[in-house]
């Protein structure tokens, strides 16, 4: 199938949902591999479990009858082999998708990832490219402790010829995941399992939502958040106190990191004057790190007071809900660096 | 004493037809003169990439790759020239990728030990120690979805099987029963450090047989030897009949990348140089070739002249193409 032609025109309106056809996480992300699988016989999906009773999350259970085992296969626990299988596949025109349950096991493939998808299409002077998606679901809570829950977007991000994608919608979910599929470089979508916990619009049938297109989330003049895929729901809740606070905020999804909508976080920076990044990732070195260098870099005019980060502390997550409770960063501390920036307004006098 | 031992050319190759023992001279030879072209240019520093010549280990890369048509895939890596020649890739494009060109395979992105020709099977290659080789067992998976009865061969050096990504490789391969050969050229040394200091063992063949997978040893320097190896192992492979490794023994003459040999740097000695010089694959199966009366004196001189006549077409090719546009250096990051 030639993606090109069959992918909608134009991205449908996301906000068009709150009537329309609604469907949980898993069940978009489903849908797509359906579409997927249905429309173009060179997609397979590969991966420890896709074939088992849990499917995923319930994402894949039963593709297999449904589309043969040859096309939706258990994997060895052999992450950067396989990782170099599905290059391998890709460049002989197979379209892989290859599932992990947590981007923790990414880490063993990270020589395929880096070395080889990355860099493939420009070492080869454009000759040829890897069309391979790389999908793992974040973790969160129950004690999954330090190996478990990794958000590694930003060592991802750091690598050129990688797209990074982080959807927080079940609408972007399965229009990302289309995207992914039908482009013709190497993806890596990180979902969040708490992103699961909605469901939301979905709109029948193929569609795509372009790379490095964010979406306003809510919209405010005080001050801007860009919040990544799972603090886009804490941003959006520390909106809701903040406004009774008289503060309103602007929170903005990127949903792809890689490419980043640089210019419609500028945009709402030149407007409000104050950023705010909130990310699931560690601090230092991390995808705010970036967002906010890019917006010092090239928006700097245009801020009124320093940029935040609202970002893990730099340590491996700890199991103990205790402990967890304070390694996690969320509405509280969202609201905490919104007013404290604000708080500046007020004291030197200025607007 | 010496080390090695003289090369032992099977008196009986009447299953061999005289066309193909020919082109197995001609494949050698053309792997054999770009080296030497290179090895004897290398000094002016034109040519600014890395890169590690196969002198020596030419029998190889001809012996399996005559067994291939152009739709079976190769993947090589950083010692990759020879493969990239005897699968039928552009001399031209290969030299000029060398000399950093813009007409360069990979336009001058990739260099030395990345060379590609999409149009005869050449997918790309690795020259992260056995990173290319869970690629080729991926082409070779799609070959199995795809029914399209491609073969995909890996070639890989010793270093290669001390990488755990060649077992978990493998394993797949057997798992899904596919249509890949692993050949790993044994040339006795990891840059500087020789196999003993590397493996408990020295039979690399032996390796991967408590998997299951049907594995092979050849004379690396003997291209009768390798070409029937690798056509059992392929014909099994078109067949549907899964993987198989074959472990060629070889030397590289040269040093691991440049043009030295090695003694100069201390870690191999002039006398095993020169016991492996002997063993030249190209040399000795000419001469057999002569002895046995299959090719006669002149065709050999006919096709040194033909093949320096390519050569010196291809470096003439590369010296005169244009370079890259410095404007254009992110090109190709993406598709």
């Amino acid at each position: 199938m030639d993606w090109s032609k069959t992918l909608v025109k134009e991205e449908i309106d996301f906000t068009a949902g709150e009537s329309g056809r609604k469907l949980s996480y898993a069940a978009a992300i489903r849908e797509a591999l359906e579409l997927a699988l249905t429309s173009d016989e060179r997609v397979f999906i590969m991966g420890q479990g896709v074939d088992d009773p849990a499917g995923m999350f319930s994402i894949t259970t039963d593709l297999h009858k449904k589309y043969g085992e040859e096309r939706v296969f258990d994997t060895p626990l052999s992450e950067n082999a396989l990782t170099g299988v599905a290059i391998g596949a890709a460049l002989a025109g197979m379209r892989p998708i290859y599932m992990h349950n947590r981007p923790d096991f990414l880490l063993l493939a990270m020589d395929q990832i880096v070395n080889h998808a990355a860099k493939w299409s420009y070492m080869f002077g454009g000759c040829i490219g890897v069309p391979l998606v790389i999908w793992a679901c974040v973790g969160r809570g129950w004690g999954g402790a330090a190996q478990h829950t990794q958000t590694l977007q930003g060592l991802f991000m750091h690598v050129p010829g990688l797209r990074l994608v982080m959807p927080t919608t079940p609408y972007d979910a399965k229009g990302l995941l289309i995207s992914s599929i039908a482009d013709n470089n190497p993806v890596i979508i990180l979902e969040h399992r708490w992103l699961f916990r909605q469901s939301g619009h979905v709109p029948e049938g193929l569609y795509s939502i372009p790379f490095g297109r964010g979406v306003v989330r809510r919209l405010g003049k005080d001050i801007t958040i860009v919040a990544i895929s799972y603090m886009v729901v804490e941003a959006l809740n520390a909106a809701q106190e903040l406004e009774k606070q008289g503060i309103d905020a602007e929170v903005i999804d990127p949903r792809t990191l890689k490419p980043l909508d640089e210019a419609l976080i500028l945009d709402s920076v030149r407007k409000t004057g104050r950023l705010i990044v909130a990310d699931t990732g560690w601090k230092t070195g991390g995808a705010g790190a970036e967002i906010a260098t890019m917006v010092a870099e090239k928006g700097f005019d245009y801020l009124k007071a320093p940029i935040k980060r609202v970002a893990s502390l730099d340590i491996p997550t700890p199991a103990s809900d205790i402990l967890e409770a304070k390694f996690y960063v969320g509405k509280a501390d969202i609201i905490a660096a919104c007013t404290a920036l604000l708080e500046k307004r007020s004291g030197n006098g200025k607007g | 004493m010496k080390s090695t031992r003289p090369i032992v050319f099977d008196t009986r190759i009447d299953d061999i037809p005289v066309r193909v023992l020919s082109e197995l001279y001609l494949a050698m030879l053309r792997i054999q003169k770009v080296e030497l072209k290179i090895d004897d240019l290398y000094h002016e520093d034109e040519m600014k990439t890395p890169v590690h010549l196969c002198l020596g280990e030419e029998a190889i890369a001809a012996g399996v790759c005559l067994n291939l048509g152009i739709e079976d895939y190769v993947f090589t890596n950083h010692r990759g020239h020879g493969h990239y020649i005897a699968k039928g890739g552009d001399v031209k494009a290969m030299v000029a990728e060398l000399y950093n060109r813009e007409t360069g395979c990979s336009r001058g992105r990739g260099g030395s030990m990345h060379l590609v020709d999409t149009s005869v099977g050449l997918l790309g290659s690795s020259s992260i120690v056995g990173g290319g080789v869970p690629i080729a067992t991926g082409a070779a998976l799609a070959s199995s979805l795809k029914k399209d009865r491609r073969v995909s061969v890996s070639f890989f050096g010793d270093a290669a099987v001390e990488e755990g990504v060649i077992y978990e490789s493998i394993n797949f391969a057997l798992l899904k029963k596919l249509p890949i050969i692993y050949v790993c050229e044994n040339n006795l040394y990891s840059v500087y450090s020789p196999l003993s200091k590397r493996q408990p063992h020295n039979e690399i063949y032996r390796r991967f047989t408590g998997i299951g997978i049907p594995s092979y040893h050849a004379d690396g320097n003997n291209v009768i030897e390798v070409y029937r190896t690798a056509k059992e192992a392929i014909t099994r492979a078109r067949a549907g009949g899964g993987p198989s490794f074959i472990e060629c023994r070889t030397y590289r003459l040269k040093d691991h990348h440049g043009t030295g040999t090695g003694v100069e740097v201390g870690y191999r000695t002039q006398q095993e140089v020169a016991e492996w010089a002997e063993r030249c694959p190209v040399k000795n199966y000419e001469s057999f070739l002569l002895e046995r009366k299959l090719l006669t004196s002149g065709e050999v001189e006919r096709l040194n002249t033909y093949v320096n006549l390519e050569v010196e077409e291809a470096f003439q090719f590369a010296r005169t193409s244009p370079f890259p546009k410095e404007d254009n250096v992110t090109d190709y990051l993406f598709q």
